[in-house]
Order: C-alpha cells, then structure tokens, then sequence
C-alpha cells in the first residue's frame, strides 16, 4: 500500500492523493456493480443448479418409450407417493387428488387421477405448477402425461378428470422412500381474459356471463 | 472532490448552515449519531409496543396487523437506523483521528451519505400512516407474503434502497480514508484494530448491500411490474429469495457486529493499561470471519428442504466461524489477565459485551446444528439469540464507545456515577427481557405472532418487565449524553491514563480540525506501536 503522505510537498500531496481517491472509487464502483448485477445472475444460476440438483422439485417428463425403457430395468422396490393439491387464493377452483397415497412400483408407469371444478358462472383458464418432496426425488419422478404441461380451461360449472401418467425412476437413491407430488393451481389471468374477449367476438348479441355459459369449449 | 485540506485554518461556521453543508468529518460523524439514537428511540419504542401486547395471552392493545407492523419496522429500523448509522457516526468521527488524517477522504460524498437517511427513514416510517400501513410480512420481506402487501410496499423498498446507497458511499468512504489517508509511519499493521474492522465491514458492505438492492428491486417488478422472479406461477421460485437474501444478510450480521469487536479492543487494552493481546490474530480472526460470512448463508433456512450434504456443509461452515470468534474471546480475555484494570463505564459495557455477546454466540452454535435447528427455527430461541448479539453486543459495544470518546467528542467528562449505574440497570434487565425467551423458544413459542397460548404467560410477563425497565434506562443514556454536551467536568486531551492512539493526542474536545499537517508517530502513544 503506498501511503502518498510521504510525499514532501504539500500541494503535490494533495494531488497525488485526490487521483488517488479518483482510481480507488472508480475501482469500488465497479465492485458495487457488478455485485448488484451478481444479485441478478442468481437468478439464472439458481435454476441451473435446481436442474442438475432436483432442489426446486421441478418434475421431469419422459415420452413412453423411454418410460418402457425404464421399466424393463426395474426390479421389485414400492415406494409411497402421496398427492396433494393446492389452488391459489386468486383461482375460485376446487381441486383435490382422488387418491391420497398410493403404493407404486418403481420402474412402472403408474396413472392417477385429480378433479378439478370450477365454481363460478365463468370460463377460467388455470395453470398448475408441480413440486416433488424431497428436492433430491424430483430428478427421479417423470411423468409421460400430466395437466399441468399445458394450460387448462374450465367453462361456468365444469368439473374434469385430470389424469397423471408417471414413472418412478428405478435409479431412486434407496433411502428414500415416500415421495411427495404436490400441485398448485394458479390463475391465468390475461389467458382468461382472452378468452372472454374472444367470446365476445363470436357472440356479439351475447353479455359475457351468457358467452361464457353457452361457450363449447376449445 | 477536495481531499486534504491544506487552506488555512477556519473556524466552525453558525447557524443550522453548519450541520446541512457540513463536509466536516467530526460534524457529519456527530450528525450520524445522533440520527442513530433517535431513530433507537424510536425502534425503541416500537419494541415496548411489542412487549406491551406480549404482556398477557390474548388480544389487548393493538390489532394484530399493527402488532407485524411494529416487528418488521422494530427490525429495520434498528438494523438500518441505529446500528449501522451508529457504527458510520464512529468512523467518521474516529478513523480519521486515528489514523492521523485531517478528514475523511470525500468530505462532499460524506454529506451526502448522511442527509440521505432522514429522508429514507421518512419515507419508511411514513407507509404506517397510508393505506394498506407499513410492511408487516417481517424485515426478512420474504415472498409471497411480502408481494401480498399494499402500494405503499414500493415506498418500502425505495427507502431500502436509499439507505444501501448511503451505506455503499459511507464504505466507500471509510475505504479511500483508510487506504489513502494514513499519517506516514502508519503502516496497515499499526492501525488501530477498530479502523481495522471497519476496513473490512466497508469491504462487506460494498459486497452485498447491491446484493439487497437487486434482491428488492426483483420483490419491486414482481408486485408491480408482472415479473415471476418469486412467482410460482410464472416459473419462479420464492425460495430463491430467501437465498439471495441471506447471501446479504449474513454478511450483514457480521456488518454489525464487526465495528463492535474494534471498539471493545481500543477499549479493554485501555482500561487494562496493558497492549492488546495478539494483536495480529485478532486483524486475521476479522479478516476469516468476514470471509466465512459468505458461505454459511443458509443456515438461516435449513427448514426449506435443502439436501443432507448441503445441510452438512453450512452446518460445518458455520461451526468453523466459532473458531476466530472464539481467538478474539480468549484475546480479550488474555488481554485483561493480569492488568491493572479499573472499572469506569466504556469498560463494564466492554465487559458486558465480552460476557453477554459470548452467550449469543453460544446459542448461534445451538442453532447452527441442522437437527436441532428443527425444533429452533422460528422461534423465540431464534429472537433471544440475534437480541443477545445484536444488543448486548453491537449496541453495548456503541455504549462503550459512546461514553469512551464522549469527553473527546464534546471536552466534558460523563457523570460517571450516571454513567455506572446506567450500565447496571442496563445489564440486569436486558437479562430479564431476553434470557427467558431462550425457554419460550424451546418451549416453541413462535416469533411474530401477537398471541400465545397459556403456558407462555409467565416467561412473557417477565420478559415484557424487562422490556421496559431496559427501555427506560435507555432514557437515562440519552440524558446523560445532552448532559455532557452541555458541561462537565473538563476532559484533558487523554481523557482516560491508559488510553492510546493519536485520537488522544489532540485536545479535548477535537478542534473542528486536526491533523492539517500529519502527525509524527511516537510509538509510545499508539495502542499498537512497534513492530510485528
């Protein structure tokens, strides 16, 4: 560290000193940045080691063949799974799993089903958001079909079956042994939106609330 | 900028001139003080309401809305506030002094970094009088809670982010003093330890106060602006949040607690009248707790569902920090052992800081074992720790600082009567107020909630009656203070016989400028002369 005091002349001192003050604030500044920019980067970074981690939970999904492939490597391991469902505050739907638990063989493609209903008088588009407990588990858990890969619409009343085809990888580390697959439905609101709009299109004579009833689906 | 002042010689100018344009490291450091103990008022205050609801089970006093307002503002505005504008007044006023500098190095910057806090706290305090009121999802602002909050959230964050600014620019600051502005002969190595752990809570704070703001301004688009950063629904994960906050706010813990380890070494070798022991180690403990800081963040979180290797690792990482923690404890210690100590105020809170603060840690140990943890998490064993840390440690450490430079800052001695009994009434009902919540924690009481069941009530009670009687001895810090500004005994320029460092070797008090030219460096006087 140079210490610019040793200088004998007071004026060049103060010279000195100031760009010496100019170089290291520059210096900070940069820091201050870039850590401000690191704070962003997490983001990104977050999720690429939620991928390679399972730490998110995000559930996988795998086409039939390679389930097959799966299931010719399986040997005889159960496992529980146990299915929950949520619906967030804004989505005025009922949505619950028909089975609470079930034993399921690992390596086997193993189908379940959820009901959701729509409890008012309009057509909603809902978006469901899977998430396998324990972190870890989640690389493990595919699916071939599930609900939640595309947006859903429920018209004024509708209840659906919604079914899920999944597969528990045979390469599940052995000590775990209960698998969590939770949902939960949000609300698609300009999707939503867009649909009543394009009610109103096809049914110019129409309010909304008789569009929405009288709306046959997509 | 202008830098080292080599006019001639002025006096202080009049009028309330004097304390808005001020460029003047001693007026900004007193500025910065007496900011901060308004705003512990303040914060002060907001924790007798707390307490006052705590008092019995049930509902008495205030809404329960009120109450998680009063949580979440107590904490920010004591973090942001008090502590940290408490540790920036002590740099301002000291490390110039000690390191024999006419003034801090961007005097102009330095009245920027100070004028922006009222005006960020008025913005903060001002959302409990809107719609919607103040925040109330905890200062920790996590998600989705937070984003569940009124419009007056942005005003929330824009005060967040004015009071980063300020720090980032004091930091900045302290770092061009201390770097650029060393008297010659003072070597990094003979700097005094408090100078030292500011260097390294500025090189911290310029670290992960960005951090904050970016973690606020992603809370800021989402409730806005339609971003998903936090939002499951839109592919985000408010999980994330929670990491990118404590990769700022562990580091935090340690921006508060630093400062505090410096000031109670300048003052145990004073009072002891013998030189800091281990000297060196107690530079390199700073420096290793400061690194440590970075990579122990999710122990504030063990309970989301994190791996067992990654629980593992911040549980060990964790652990290992007791390591400095603990050489600075045993140098202190050592410090003291055989010395001619004497017992006037700054030493019993120095000492009071050595003993209580050591007990924080001690339950920050508990709490770092991922088991353990389980059972703490959320609870009020969790409030009784970071209370033992943060109050009988960072703000027992600004007492003893505070009373230590007072006779420097205004030339007028304490009543040191006031002053002794202040420290008693101070450390016996900060006991009473936060040792019984370690059993409501273990009990499993959880923190910020307005409400408990029955078998609370006793530990409650107490703790509320230690809440008050704590809260109004603090009263009689703030009179002894004005007190002292007003007169008193005449302070000599070494105010206390063991005291060392060039900060005594100018009269009391500190003319408004000392230092024009650099001093001569007499080994003798410095706290940590001679070679290492």
């Amino acid at each position: 560290m140079s210490t610019p005091a040793s200088d004998p002349n007071p004026s060049d001192r103060a010279d000195t000193q100031q760009a010496a003050n100019r170089r290291l604030i520059r210096r900070l500044l940069v820091v201050t940045v870039l850590m401000f920019g690191f704070g962003f980067a997490l983001w990104p970074l977050y999720n690429v080691f939620c991928a390679i981690t399972g730490l998110g939970g995000r559930t996988g999904q795998v086409t039939n063949e390679e389930a097959n492939a799966q299931a010719l490597v399986g040997d005889e391991r159960w496992v529980t799974v146990t299915f929950d469902a949520n619906v967030d505050v804004k989505l005025p739907w009922r949505f619950q799993p028909y089975e609470k638990t079930m034993q399921v063989k690992v390596g086997e493609l193993t189908e379940t089903h959820y009901l959701a209903v729509n409890t008012t008088d309009q057509s909603i588009v809902g978006q469901a958001v899977p998430s396998v407990a324990p972190g870890e588990a989640s690389l493990y858990f595919n699916k071939t079909e599930c609900f939640c890969f595309s947006e859903q619409v429920l018209e004024a009343q509708q209840s659906r079956d919604m079914p899920v085809r999944f597969i528990v990888d045979p390469e599940l580390p052995h000590d775990i042994n209960t698998l969590t697959l939770s949902y939960t439905f949000y609300l698609q609101g300009d999707a939503t939106a867009e649909l009543h709009q394009h009610d109103h299109e096809h049914h110019p004579h129409q309010n909304q609330d008789d569009a929405s009833a009288s709306h046959t689906g997509p | 900028m202008s830098t080292a002042h080599t006019h001639e010689h002025h006096e202080a100018p009049k009028g309330l001139g004097r304390w808005v344009f001020s460029t003047n490291h001693k007026d900004i450091g007193t500025l910065y003080l007496l900011f901060s103990l308004l705003m512990f008022i303040v914060g002060g205050a907001m924790a007798m309401v707390i307490r006052l609801e705590l008092f019995q089970p049930g509902l008495q006093f205030v809404h329960p809305e009120f109450f998680n307002q009063m949580t979440t503002m107590h904490a920010l505005v004591m973090i942001f506030g008090a502590v940290m504008p408490a540790f920036v007044g002590l740099a301002n006023w000291m490390i110039p002094l000690m390191i024999g500098a006419p003034d801090m190095a961007l005097p102009r910057m330095n009245n920027w970094s100070f004028w922006i806090l009222p005006f960020a706290f008025a913005m903060l305090l001002s959302t409990l009088f809107m719609d919607g009121g103040g925040p109330a999802g905890g200062w920790t602002l996590y998600p989705p809670l937070s984003l569940q909050s009124g419009n007056s959230f942005a005003f929330v964050i824009f005060a967040i982010h004015l009071m980063g600014i300020s720090s980032i620019m004091g930091a900045i600051n302290v770092i061009a003093t201390i770097l650029n502005m060393r008297a010659p002969g003072m070597t990094l190595l003979r700097m005094p330890l408090f100078v030292w752990t500011w260097l390294i809570t500025a090189f911290l704070l310029i670290a992960v106060m960005p951090v904050l703001a970016g973690a606020v301004t992603m809370l800021l688009t989402d409730r806005f602006f339609d971003t998903s950063f936090f939002n499951a629904a839109g592919g985000g994960d408010p999980v994330m949040f929670q990491h990118i906050f404590w990769f700022f706010g562990h580091p935090e813990v340690y921006i508060m607690i630093l400062p505090a380890f410096g000031i109670v070494s300048e003052i145990i070798p004073a009072f002891a009248r013998k030189p800091l022991f281990g000297y060196a180690s107690m530079v390199y403990a700073s420096a290793s707790i400061a690194f440590l800081s970075f990579i122990v963040w999710a122990h504030h979180m063990f309970t989301v569902g994190m791996p067992l290797g990654g629980e593992l690792f911040f549980m060990y990482a964790t652990m290992v920090i007791a390591v400095p923690t603990g050489v600075k404890v045993f140098n202190w210690v050592s410090t003291m052992w055989r010395g001619a100590m004497t017992f006037e105020t700054p030493m019993l809170f120095a000492l009071g800081f050595v003993v209580l603060f050591t007990i924080g840690g001690f339950s920050g140990l508990m709490l770092a074992i991922v088991p353990a943890d389980f059972q703490y998490h959320d609870t009020y064993f969790v409030v009784a720790h970071f209370h033992y840390v943060l109050v009988t440690g960072a703000v027992f450490a600004i007492m003893a600082g505070a009373y230590y430079w007072l006779p420097k800052w205004t030339g007028h001695m304490y009543n040191e009567k006031l002053g002794k009994f202040h420290f008693w009434w101070s450390a016996i009902w900060v006991n009473v107020l936060f040792f019984p919540q370690h059993y409501l924690g273990l009990a499993g009481m959880p923190r910020r909630i307005p409400d408990y069941s029955v078998q609370f009530a006793d530990f409650n009670m107490i703790s509320s009656i230690g809440g008050f009687a704590f809260g109004v001895g603090q009263l009689l810090f703030v009179y002894i203070v004005i007190k002292t500004i007003r007169g008193g005994e005449k302070a000599e320029a070494r105010s206390w016989e063991g005291a060392k460092g060039l900060e005594w070797t100018v009269p009391s008090p500190a003319p408004h400028h000392t230092f024009d030219t650099p001093p001569e460096l007499d080994d003798s006087q410095l706290a940590h002369g001679g070679g290492h």
